[in-house]
């Protein structure tokens, strides 16, 4: 039983961590990036070919990907993104939707269409009893990292100038520009951020989740259900979403595994019946 | 209405074009739909490139005729198989259809296979009633029945009492665990519970912590090939080996191409399959190397030795219907043929269509640094008991 909700828990952070930076982008920047996906499989790659390739250690890939995606997010926003701000939601999903089959079948063509495995250090690989809980040494690791990255987030977010100065340029561009925020810039360095924190992401689920050119595709479904159930004006409404999402996906299939695929979409839908604008909303939009 | 009527217009010019010019040699065009793209991509890669070998080897005229293979993508999308299936033969006067790289795939291509009675060789797709889909199938593969049942033989002569069945919820998975589970209990063994993954599955956690808290002896495993792989490592970090319970599983779950990349984990699982990289005989010894060394080392797995089979059934058959590729004509050669295949033995059941052949149960070991396959217990030309069973 508690072993299930560690598994969930463990699962739940992990989308929490791949989803978060969609909710930067979507809930923030108001911006539709489907792409998102995308680059949560360039870190898995990157973490790929670093470990398998050239034997560098596991810690040192997390933060090569996490940094490697942030370039190629701020790249990416610099050169494509930031043209279509202000275009309307369906181009931007068009935009995109075009920017992950690119992915896909780039990532065919140079890495193959099979899975990717990684070997991970032997300290993190197995499994360990603690008061007749079983607990997976990853998955463990998993978590306090992702908790962690979350607390980080939030404070950021509420506490800092550029937190604040987000939510501003986010609030009114234009006054934000008035007052001197230097919007394009804020802009870039959280997409660089939130494409970053998805690389990270990436990185650490290859070895859950597996790692696949399909990637983008196969897992953009799970992220915006935690940004739809978590709404997205907040850090903690996609946090406690995904946990939600994590433990009723594990437990459900444990359970009842007949009809365990279906439970979180029964979840999804009774909760967006219940909060159509997410857990914590601020109330019906701006 | 229009696209139809271009589509009748370019068939047209085809035929035309077709019709003028009298080669010395005729050809016989030999359609691969393969998944190249996506997903399954890699059982694309192998079938082509089994194929290919075969041609390699052999040569490119059979019955007299100049054999021309032409490759296409279907994405792993079974409307796309049946648009480029139905392409190949109207527009390109295909006149052998050949490839599908899963179930679903070579189930749509069934009806324009019968109606234009195009021979149609599966070399993968797994599931036993593919060949009953349509007279003019035949299968150079093998089926999920044919290689579960006698991974159920071995388990009840091994001391194994109580199993779990862990499948993906799809044709194949269902046929290996409804076989599996019969030949288990007829000898004897308890199936403690069966528990069915949905195909579109990132985690395994939940379904393995099922099988551990059921405490079998054993846990019977089908996944697609790629899948397996993830699966191995779950398998192995949530200790489901050392609390006692052994893999056995379907040769699709330690498939020889990707078995190197899954590591220890691997080591002693026990699967039934008809082909295994590391099978000892002088064909398949130069079919690795002829293989190997044209694919940039990659290693044929099963589903490369499909595609070559698959050419070598179009090669025997056409050399005994002196060239005739005409559907009745060609099924009618198929039924029957024999031959020596890097697998070991097979012959194609004149009332099924399908393949008859040796199941290896082998076991994972490591040979000089790397994984294998290694065969064991031989169980010598099995048919599809699932046909069998029906008669």
């Amino acid at each position: 039983m508690l072993t299930i909700l560690f598994d969930g828990v463990a699962y739940g952070m992990l989308l929490f961590i791949l989803a978060c930076g969609l909710t930067v982008t979507l809930g923030l920047m108001n911006f539709i990036n489907l792409a998102h996906g995308a680059f949560a499989m360039t870190g898995g790659y990157v973490t790929v070919v670093m470990m398998n390739r050239y034997g560098i250690s596991f810690y040192w890939c997390l933060p090569a990907a996490f940094l490697i995606t942030a370039i190629l997010g701020l790249i990416l926003e610099r050169t494509l993104y930031q043209w279509l701000y202000r275009a309307d939601h369906l181009d931007q999903v068009l935009f995109s939707i075009g920017i992950v089959f690119m992915a896909v079948a780039g990532a065919d063509y140079f890495m193959g269409g099979q899975q990717q495995l990684i070997n991970l250090p032997p300290e993190l690989s197995g499994r360990m009893d603690v008061f007749g809980v079983g607990i997976g040494r990853y998955r463990l690791f998993t978590i306090v990292i992702c908790a962690v990255l979350a607390l980080a987030l939030q404070l950021i977010l509420s506490k800092t100038r550029f937190g604040s100065r987000l939510r501003a340029a986010v609030d009114d561009r234009r006054v934000a520009m008035g007052l001197g925020i230097n919007v394009p810039v804020v802009f870039a360095l959280t997409f660089a951020f939130g494409s970053g924190l998805a690389g990270l992401g990436g990185a650490m689920g290859a070895e859950i989740l597996g790692l696949e050119p399909n990637f983008p595709l196969k897992f953009m479904i799970y992220f915006l259900i935690v940004v739809s159930v978590g709404g997205t004006s907040t850090v903690s409404g996609p946090f406690l979403a995904a946990m939600l999402l994590g433990v009723a996906d594990v437990a459900g299939k444990y359970y009842v595994p007949a009809i365990g695929p279906f439970v979180i979409y029964a979840l999804m839908i009774i909760m967006l019946i219940l909060r159509p604008n997410g857990l914590f909303s601020r109330g019906a939009g701006r | 209405m229009l696209k139809g009527l271009l589509l009748g217009v370019a068939g047209l010019a085809m035929t035309l074009t077709n019709a003028v010019p009298v080669f010395a040699q005729e050809v016989v065009k030999v359609g691969l739909i393969l998944p190249m793209t996506g997903p399954f991509a890699s059982t694309g890669r192998q079938v082509s490139a089994g194929a290919k070998a075969f041609i390699a080897a052999k040569g490119d005229t059979a019955g007299g005729k100049k054999i021309e293979l032409i490759i296409r993508d279907d994405g792993g999308v079974a409307d796309q198989t049946r648009r480029i299936a139905q392409e190949l033969v109207v527009n390109e006067g295909t006149k052998v259809l050949a490839g599908f790289g899963l179930t679903p795939l070579a189930m749509a291509v069934a009806p324009v296979a019968t109606q234009a009675k195009i021979p149609t060789v599966v070399m993968a797709a797994g599931t036993a009633a593919i060949t009953k889909a349509s007279p003019f199938i035949t299968r150079t593969s093998g089926t999920l029945p044919q290689y579960s049942v006698p991974v159920g033989t071995w388990a009840s002569q091994n001391g194994i009492k109580k199993v779990v069945t862990l499948v993906s919820d799809y044709g194949p998975g269902v046929d290996a665990e409804k076989w599996f589970t019969k030949e288990f209990k007829a000898k004897g063994g308890e199936i403690a519970e069966a528990v069915r993954i949905p195909l579109q599955n990132p985690d395994f956690a939940p379904f393995l912590q099922r099988v551990r808290d059921a405490k079998p002896d054993a846990v019977f495993v089908f996944l697609p090939s790629g899948v397996g792989s993830l699966f191995m490592k779950q398998f192995a970090d949530r200790g489901l080996a050392d609390a006692g319970i052994k893999l056995i599983a379907t040769g699709d779950v330690t498939d020889d191409d990707i078995l190197n990349s899954m590591g220890k984990p691997a080591i002693g699982t026990i699967t039934g399959h008809f082909y295994a990289t590391s099978h000892d005989s002088p064909e398949n010894k130069a079919y690795v190397e002829a293989f190997e060394k044209a694919n940039n080392k990659m290693r044929p797995n099963f589903m490369s030795v499909g595609g070559y089979d698959g050419m070598a059934l179009i090669y025997n058959a056409l050399e005994k219907t002196k060239g005739d590729a005409s559907g009745p004509a060609f099924m009618e050669a198929v039924k029957g043929l024999s031959w020596t295949s890097p697998r070991g033995p097979v012959s194609i059941d004149p009332e099924t269509r399908d393949i008859i052949q040796n199941i290896y149960i082998r076991e994972v070991k490591e040979v000089n640094g790397q994984l294998h396959n290694v065969e064991f217990q031989t169980f010598s030309a099995l048919k599809d008991p699932e046909k069998a069973e029906a008669k």
